[in-house]
């Protein structure tokens, strides 16, 4: 699916200090073409500045960026003819109809006159708004809405599309369609970079980057992050597991337990052997009885452990 | 060819926008009718019909025909006469009358010999503009048809009234609104229409996208433009009509000084906006700029009447100078070349300004 490694955006230092606060701290960055590039981060952790310094809407403190070969600092307006942008709050006029909004966009987009009808129409198609054309945005539902910026984002057909929280007002069903939307565009070349505080839709990207206090903590594909992340995690299915958690909660060794139904998730450092003998000896001994079975780490996992041991890290 | 498109879009984006917010279409077309009718119908420097009482200590027909005269000038009217001077206080104290008059017992003597004043007038003098007409009322002349022996005496001066010969009030407040209700639409109505973009997240869109700066702007101030020519049409038509304002000078003159003011306050409009950062900061700060416009610029007072610092301050106001321009155009009948000094304060003003609200406006958020 992907061409010779070509790399669409690259970062290196890249800081942003606002006052005492330091909202990005050194982030390094390469992203493929074509490929989907997701920023996992609870707010605040600097997913949107980061973006905002990509996109060149926000001059970096220290570090720089190349988008598409272009500096974000030096060749910030050439670069916006080829940057998609869709923020995190519907920013379109929601006095205007989603045709008219379309219709402006590609004005200021200056498409070709003849273009210009043929593309918003193709738009409200593909995105299924051609029924409500002439509804005021304002009204529209927020699936509805995030289509309209989406469609907005991709009529000048960028190379790159910066989603920022995309799809934070959104329910399921239309999350599914969205991204189903985002790997069409991906295929066809466009490099998606996504922030989301979604595991799942982490989880979906080729790659991603886990942020944390505007530190980037780790990076590589999903897979990639869950073998390499520095803990175990164990799944047990005990008939009280409320019981088993207080018991577990004990022992020193564990460094998370998050409950999941009558599942519980542990985690454990990888220096011990074998976890799965650690976990059964506890729950014997408390006389608990329990399956155990080793996992390989989510996304929830990855992101507990690797904030957590960057935490330790600056404890010590 | 492609920042012509993009500020069409702009422009047609604001009209579109406009149509649809009632209120502020409301107002565009409201503030000025409010205002010409209030300012026509309501507000009035000639005074007429103050309350006044008196007091005839002398009660001879002198003093009567005395009080009849005065209370046919129309400037006063009469509410009741009362038994003494004392009770004449009281009720300038208690604000039911404005003028007192108070004829003493030796009236008849007094007009006779003619060696000290005839009677008395108690003003309400906190308010200056009812002491003026108390000494309007002063300087009525003497004159009894019955006596004879008093010779009727000619005045020193004589007035001339150029322009405005029936002294109404409206032939100067029509042309001086124009320039206050411009005042309004150009800076708060531009700059809260920006300001809203800002607030409402959609220039975080807008400044991702190749539209340059002055393209931005341009966009959105030319429909206002337009607005603020309608709304000229508006107060000098109706100005007209309701009240007969004349017109005297040529109306291309009266649309070169608009335009001029216009730009001047379009660019205030515009450099608020680059530092408010919500629509209620824009008005805050509009009217930091309104009062002063209206107060000391010569609309409502004359400007030769203020104190040299506050005259300091007005020069630097736009609607200062405008005020001048369309005086002078509209009731004078006066060429704009004859005016360049105020052309040319105002197009300083909006060189600065407008290089200030560039040189603000940024397309990046920091």
């Amino acid at each position: 699916m992907m061409n010779k490694k070509q790399i669409a955006i690259t970062a290196s230092g890249l800081t942003m200090r606002f006052g005492s606060l330091v909202a990005v701290n050194n982030v390094d960055l390469e992203i493929e073409k074509g490929s989907i590039y997701g920023f996992l981060g609870p707010n605040g952790s600097g997913n949107s500045t980061t973006i905002r310094m990509l996109c060149g809407l926000l001059t970096p403190s220290s570090g720089s960026a190349t988008v598409m070969g272009m500096d974000t600092k030096k060749e910030s307006e050439s670069l916006k003819q080829k940057i998609g942008y869709m923020t995190q709050r519907f920013s379109l006029y929601e006095d205007l109809s989603v045709k008219e909004n379309l219709q402006f966009i590609s004005e200021i987009y200056a498409v070709p006159g003849k273009e210009r009808k043929h593309r918003v129409v193709e738009l409200l198609d593909s995105f299924k708004l051609a029924d409500r054309a002439k509804q005021r945005s304002g009204t529209l539902s927020g699936g509805q809405k995030q289509r309209l910026a989406l469609a907005a984002a991709t009529l000048h057909k960028p190379e790159i599309l910066f989603l920022d929280e995309p799809t934070s007002a959104v329910d399921p069903q239309n999350r599914r369609d969205f991204w189903e939307t985002l790997f069409e565009l991906a295929e066809q070349g466009t490099t998606i970079l996504v922030s989301t505080h979604y595991m799942d839709e982490a989880a979906r990207c080729h790659r991603l980057a886990i942020l944390d206090e505007g530190v980037k903590v780790a990076d590589g594909s999903p897979r990639q992050l869950g073998e390499t992340i520095s803990s175990h995690v164990v799944e047990i299915e005990a008939d009280d597991p409320n019981n088993a958690r207080l018991c577990l909660l004990g022992s020193e060794e564990i460094s998370s337990i998050t409950q999941l139904g009558i599942k519980l998730r542990v985690m454990i450092p990888k220096t011990i052997s074998d976890p799965v003998q650690l976990v059964n000896n506890s729950l014997v001994a408390a006389n608990i009885q329990a399956k155990t079975e080793q996992v390989f780490p989510d996304l929830e996992d990855i992101f507990v452990s690797v904030t957590q041991q960057r935490r330790r890290e600056q404890g010590s | 060819m492609k920042s012509l498109i993009r500020v069409f879009a702009i422009m047609r984006k604001e009209f579109l926008q406009l149509s649809r917010d009632r209120l502020t279409f409301g107002m565009i077309v409201g503030i000025p009718l409010g205002q010409l009718l209030m300012f026509g119908y309501a507000i009035n420097t000639d005074v007429r019909n103050l309350s006044a009482a008196y007091v005839d200590e002398s009660d001879t027909h002198i003093s009567r025909e005395f009080i009849a005269d005065i209370t046919a000038s129309q400037v006063i009217v009469m509410k009741q006469r009362v038994a003494s001077v004392y009770e004449l206080e009281q009720l300038l104290d208690a604000g039911s009358i404005s003028i007192g008059i108070a004829i003493p017992g030796d009236f008849d003597r007094r007009v006779l010999e003619r060696d000290r004043q005839a009677a008395q007038l108690l003003v309400d003098g906190a308010d200056p503009i009812i002491a003026g007409v108390a000494q309007q009322l002063a300087a009525l002349p003497l004159r009894f048809d019955s006596q004879a022996r008093v010779p009727k005496q000619a005045t020193l001066l004589e007035v001339r009234n150029y322009y405005n010969p029936e002294r109404r009030s409206a032939v100067n407040i029509v042309p001086g609104l124009v320039g206050v209700i411009l005042t309004m639409t150009m800076v708060l109505f531009t700059s809260v229409a920006i300001v809203r973009e800002k607030e409402r997240g959609n220039l975080e869109l807008l400044i991702n996208t190749p539209i340059k700066t002055p393209e931005l702007m341009l966009g959105k101030i030319f429909p206002y433009i337009l607005i603020g020519l309608i709304q000229l049409v508006l107060v000098l038509g109706l100005g007209w009509y309701f009240f007969q304002v004349p017109i005297r000078g040529s109306l291309i003159h009266v649309l070169a000084a608009a335009l001029v003011f216009i730009a001047a306050n379009l660019s205030l409009g515009l450099l608020v906006s680059t530092v408010a950062a919500t629509q209620f900061q824009a008005m805050q700060m509009a009217f930091f700029f309104f009062l002063p416009s209206i107060l000391i610029s010569g609309f409502m007072f004359p400007f030769d009447g203020m104190p040299v610092a506050a005259q300091n301050i007005a020069e630097i106001l736009p609607l200062t100078h405008f005020n001048r321009m369309i005086r002078g155009i509209v009731l004078r009948g006066a060429d704009i070349t004859s005016m360049l000094d105020e052309l040319l304060a105002l197009a300083i003003f909006t060189a600065v300004a407008l290089t200030l609200a560039i040189l603000r406006f940024s397309k990046r958020l920091d």
